[in-house]
């Protein structure tokens, strides 16, 4: 049995800054020939972990044994991608390592060892070899950007395999292709796994894990959850050891009361920069007085969603957003508005984009100079500065954020503080309708409450929330009702008191419809 | 028979001007492939040229009879390790200290131009005299011309009447250009310019290719600045900051070329036709010859403007141009 095992990791830990732990004691076998599915919900750790064995990080303890020469387990240090590939070990990522104007050949030469001759015909003929192979299908003198997604993906396969990498990890491999793409990387996948490689695979789809894969290990929060045979897997029993059991959070939930209709989306469809739809025909009603959760893995169509409502985003025809102000009865559009507009209009929407510094604050300035990006318009020629000075000592007050002075540049602050402005600052335009993408992403857990706090805070006054996350336990707790994106669809809306994690993890990896069409 | 003589002219000296822009665009060229973005160019030049003046005004000085091989060898040494030691001073700012490259670049131009001009006048001074001084016996070897080849009729003269410099200026475009598309060294170079991350990813030192690229480069770009002051200008030096307008008008080659080293080597000569083209245009005067010098400028903005339509990627800067690679950390 020993000797069938290509890659042993024992008790890897990795973490990041103080508090970020990735990996935590993982400890995972990949075997011989076989084509294993590493399941995780988003931030679970499978991509930190696979990067230590393709040297893009070094684990801050424990060990990696590997089996090179066929000999048994030894132990193995990989400081750097070139250790990896010497080890047979290949990692193909999300984002592609490509020298665009240079040639499908000229990408595989790039950075080869010495000893192999400089020789563009017969790397090309090698590639050809390759692809004839495993039935891949790469032009050896396409050059990179004339290439579509799929054909790069294969390219960086080649690359690996021409490297003679044994040991291949694919890092969601799935999310940029088309069901028929899918269809051939897995055919070569099996054709690869049947030459005797190793094959791992990052996903968190769960039909392709059935389909592809032989055995599934299972991350949960950077911790090892446990591998079961795919045969023995069915699609709850996997989804419950990804979301694991419910955590209790003390976070103070008040009843709604007192709700009023305030957006009411109708049919809202977005198509993104491929062409594909990043959201299909979504239609939800939120309230003033309650906190709407969103649910989804990343990339389900949440910041499309935010965006399209804060007027940041194109949509389709027939697609429509009202909005009902407190004190009107009659709602307004706000599709074909412009940001600028649906703020002039009376429309407070308060918007915290899940990349704080990029597109919420600026970073070289300080707390007072980024509480007046809201309010730069006021003032006759010479901006108004005094306002948002005292608003930036408010909200350094009030939500305790750590800094020097308000003139501190906010790049300085923790990632907890910069939250905290941000938030603070959104919350101070007192919106009818606050939206937040990942608000506590990163953060410690005292902060986190902090913020849980405003939101709740916020919902008792009145406001719509709009929550959108990624840790189910949190969803649980602070939402009234949670919306459960998939694919860019909407796969129901819960009601959070009454709902289980299971129920949410089963919406977010498995379109209903799907299952409809099979039965 | 008039007529022909004046085209003649016209050509020699649109060759003899556009070498020296060339060793500049060349050695720029390698620099920028790598992704860093000199605009030290004028600077290295001057750098290039006062050195090599320097140590050759010394050696004719103090020895009897100097020979004229030695002349070259002190001058060429002198020119193009100046000019490197520039590139290495803008490598170390931009490159470990991830200064901002713009800046730095013009820097080093002020810098080079007033260290050239300050020893420069110290040498006219030192020269007495008219406060002229002249390195005969080394601009002599520079300016040799190739005997027999160079008596031809119109065709040895317009082929083969300069000094060797010009032909150094050619082969060299013409090997970097082969560097560039053959060789695995200039794979990794172009690698490292257009995308360091994936080069760093492929086990190339990122940091390594980038010194060397520039420091190389700005060396060829002071050859530019050697070939100005010892065949241009026969072995004299005058404070007139000619040399930083050639220097922008060799960065403004590097985009006419489009990043293309055999381009540049017509480039510089289509450079040179305009740039003297005003002294064979009848009825110019001093205000009006101003107009002509701005051509190459023009023809270079042409260039940017077609390209930039055309979007043709292989026509586009080095995509990580201007910007300091440091590997990512979460």
């Amino acid at each position: 049995m020993q000797n069938n095992i290509a890659v042993k990791l024992q008790d890897i830990t990795k973490t990041f800054g103080k508090q970020v732990v990735a990996n935590k004691d993982v400890t995972l076998d990949i075997r011989k020939g076989e084509i294993l599915s590493l399941l995780g919900e988003n931030g679970s750790g499978k991509t930190t972990l696979m990067n230590m064995l393709a040297g893009i990080y070094f684990p801050d303890s424990g060990h990696i044994f590997m089996d090179t020469d066929g000999e048994g387990l030894k132990e193995v240090s990989i400081c750097s991608p070139k250790d990896a590939y010497a080890l047979g070990i290949g990692m193909i990522h999300q984002h592609f390592k490509l020298v665009d104007v240079f040639t499908a050949t000229e990408n595989v030469a790039l950075g080869l060892d010495k000893s192999i001759a400089f020789n563009k015909k017969q790397i090309a003929q090698d590639i050809k070899a390759i692809c004839d192979k495993y039935g891949f299908k790469v032009e050896a003198d396409k050059k990179v950007y004339n290439m579509s997604v799929s054909e790069k993906q294969t390219l960086e396969i080649v690359k690996a395999l021409y490297r003679g990498a044994n040991i291949l990890i694919l890092d969601e491999p799935t999310a940029v292709l088309t069901p028929q793409e899918t269809d051939m990387l897995f055919d070569v996948m099996r054709n690869m796994k049947a030459d005797g490689k190793s094959i791992i695979i990052i996903t968190h789809k769960l039909n392709e894990v059935l389909e592809i894969s032989d055995r599934v290990s299972i991350l949960r929060k950077g911790e090892y959850v446990g591998t079961v045979d795919t045969a023995d897997a069915t699609v709850s029993s996997l989804t419950e050891m990804m979301v694991g059991q419910k955590v209790t959070l003390e976070i103070d939930r008040k009843e709604p009361k007192d709700i009023k209709e305030r957006l009411v989306v109708k049919n809202l469809t977005c198509v993104n920069k491929y062409g594909v739809k990043a959201l299909d025909n979504v239609s939800f009603t939120a309230y003033g007085g309650e906190i709407l959760g969103i649910a989804g893995i990343s990339g389900s169509g949440q910041k499309e969603l935010l965006e399209a409502i804060a007027g940041l985003q194109d949509t389709v025809e027939n697609s429509s957003i009202e909005y009902i102000a407190p004190e009107a009865n009659t709602p307004s559009q706000l599709i074909g508005k412009t940001a600028l507009q649906i703020k002039n209009m009376g429309v407070a929407l308060s918007f915290v984009p899940e990349d704080r510094l990029g597109m919420g604050l600026v970073g070289t300035m300080g707390m007072s100079d980024n509480m007046m990006l809201r309010s730069y318009r006021k003032g006759f020629i010479f901006t108004e500065r005094k306002g948002p000075k005292s608003l930036a000592q408010k909200v350094k007050d009030d939500l305790e954020v750590v800094t020097p002075s308000i003139t501190t540049p906010v790049r300085k602050l923790s990632g907890g503080n910069v939250q905290k402005v941000l938030v603070g600052r959104e919350i101070a335009a007192e919106p009818t309708v606050l939206m937040t993408a990942y608000a506590v992403r990163g953060l410690d857990v005292n902060t986190s409450y902090t913020i849980y706090g405003l939101l709740n805070e916020q919902k008792e006054k009145g406001v719509a929330v709009i929550y959108v996350g990624e840790d189910l336990d949190v969803l649980l707790a602070l939402s009234d009702r949670i919306m459960v994106l998939c694919d860019g669809k909407l796969n129901g809306i819960v009601d959070a008191r009454t709902t289980t994690k299971e129920e949410i993890g089963l919406l977010m990896t498995h379109l209903r419809e799907e299952e409809n069409d099979n039965g | 028979m008039g007529n022909m003589n004046t085209l003649l002219q016209l050509l020699q000296s649109s060759i003899a001007f556009g070498t020296i822009i060339m060793f500049g665009a060349v050695g720029e060229i390698i620099t920028e492939k790598a992704g860093n973005l000199n605009l030290g160019i004028p600077g290295v030049m001057y750098l290039g040229a006062i050195s090599s003046l320097v140590g050759v005004f010394f050696y004719e000085k103090n020895v009897a009879d100097p020979n004229p091989f030695v002349c070259a060898v002190i001058a060429i040494l002198c020119a193009f390790l100046a000019a490197a030691l520039g590139g290495l001073l803008f490598s170390f700012l931009t490159i470990t200290l991830r200064a901002n490259q713009n800046v730095t670049g013009l820097t080093l131009t002020i810098f080079g131009s007033g260290v050239a001009n300050f020893f420069g006048g110290l040498l006219n001074g030192f020269s007495g005299g008219v406060g002229q001084i002249r390195v005969e016996t080394t601009s002599k070897v520079f300016m040799a011309k190739i005997p027999f080849l160079s008596e031809l009729g119109v065709v040895g003269k317009l082929l083969f009447s300069y000094g060797w410099l010009v032909y150094v200026a050619i082969i060299i475009a013409v090997l970097s250009q082969w560097f560039f598309n053959k060789t695995r060294t200039g794979l990794n170079l172009r690698a490292v310019g257009e995308n360091p991350a994936t080069a760093d990813a492929a086990g190339i030192n990122v940091t390594l290719y980038r010194y060397l690229a520039t420091c190389i480069g700005t060396g060829i770009a002071g050859l530019g600045g050697l070939y100005y002051v010892m065949d241009y200008t026969k072995g004299t030096w005058a404070n007139d900051g000619t040399i930083e307008n050639l220097g922008w008008l060799a960065v403004a080659l590097v985009i006419f070329a489009i990043w293309r080293p055999k381009n540049a080597i017509w480039g510089a000569y289509l450079f040179g036709l305009l740039f003297w083209l005003y002294l064979y245009v009848p009825g110019l005067d001093r205000k009006t010859n101003e107009l002509f010098n701005m051509l190459p400028y023009v023809v270079t903005i042409i260039v940017l403007v077609f390209t930039s339509f055309r979007k043709k990627r292989e026509n586009q800067p080095p995509n990580a141009l201007g910007l300091a690679y440091f590997r990512e950390e979460r």
